[in-house]
């Protein structure tokens, strides 16, 4: 009984000892990561004119109303079939922020469901984060608009967010 | 090595002939738009490459000020990638570089859709449709 007991403890100890630091690397400075997109309808849609935005970047709401406007998607027409929206929409909402994987389970924070624009970029987080980009900065990086986050993060699609000199 | 160069020209004749005509999928699509511009009009006469050239290089009003023409993102060379407002790479439209380029319906119907409302502000008819595809397949 008492072996029992100590070696449980020491078992809790190991796995505590091996799950902290990783809990701790994924809400370090180093970065952010987010899940990256897997749904193959998702990635072929999604990518067709900018990068892969990973899912949980955005609150569940922000999807949701963007994959209404599609019309008139920040200028573009970019709708789709009724089809395709209703699975795009049911990928995007249902990894969003808060979902596993998304910005509130790594930030411990929650995602404003309408922060400011439905653009991620127009978010709090997001804004706080990039304060220091400089139009200058962007230019230097060849990057279209702040939007264009592969300019600096070269592995955002596979939603790692690497803080960049 | 004499009697042999008039069957390499030859191969080299076909291969270039192959590339000027459409694959399979492609004819599929472009006999689709075809049959349907039939049943419309039944004397309808066919879909004009010239036309669909001027279409596509010309400039449009109706839409957005920065997209008046197709080749504001797709650019004048068809055999080079353009490019999305965004930024990113768009493949080439000519079917001799590119001949993944209209072999889904779906995806000829969609693109469409979108770029016709950005560069015209409407809808394409089917003639100008069948046209573009008629230019962009000799392409």
């Amino acid at each position: 009984m008492r072996k029992t007991i100590v070696l449980s403890a020491a078992i809790c100890a190991a796995i505590g000892a091996a799950i902290l630091p990783l809990a701790r690397a994924s809400a370090d400075d180093d970065g952010m990561r987010v899940k990256p997109v897997n749904d193959a309808k998702v990635s072929k849609e999604c990518s067709a004119c900018h990068m892969l935005y990973p899912a949980g970047l955005l609150p569940a709401p922000a999807w949701e109303a963007m994959m209404k406007g599609l019309n008139d998607h920040f200028g573009e027409n970019a709708s789709l079939d009724a089809e395709t929206t209703a699975a795009i929409t049911a990928y995007l909402t249902a990894n969003a922020a808060n979902a596993k994987g998304g910005r509130d389970k790594y930030s411990g924070q929650q995602t404003a469901a309408q922060d400011g624009s439905l653009r991620i970029s127009g978010q709090a987080w997001f804004r706080r984060e990039h304060d220091e980009v400089t139009p200058q900065m962007l230019k230097r990086r060849n990057a279209k608009s702040i939007s264009d986050c592969k300019a600096c993060h070269k592995d955002a699609e596979r939603g790692i967010f690497e803080d960049e000199d | 090595m004499i009697s042999r160069s008039p069957i390499i020209l030859a191969l080299l004749v076909a291969a270039t002939a192959a590339w000027a005509e459409p694959n399979a999928a492609q004819k599929i699509i472009f006999d689709q738009f075809a049959a349907q511009a039939k049943s419309g009009d039944p004397a309808f006469k066919g879909f004009s490459a010239e036309r669909g050239r001027d279409f596509f290089l010309g400039q449009h009003t109706g839409g957005k000020p920065d997209t008046a023409s197709c080749t504001s993102c797709h650019t004048k060379d068809l055999t080079k990638p353009g490019q999305t407002r965004a930024g990113k790479a768009i493949e080439p439209m000519a079917a001799s570089v590119n001949p993944k380029r209209f072999t889904d319906a779906a995806e000829v119907e969609k693109w469409f859709r979108r770029n016709c409302g950005d560069v015209l502000g409407r809808e394409c008819t089917l003639t100008e449709k069948g046209d573009v595809l008629a230019f962009l397949l000799s392409q």
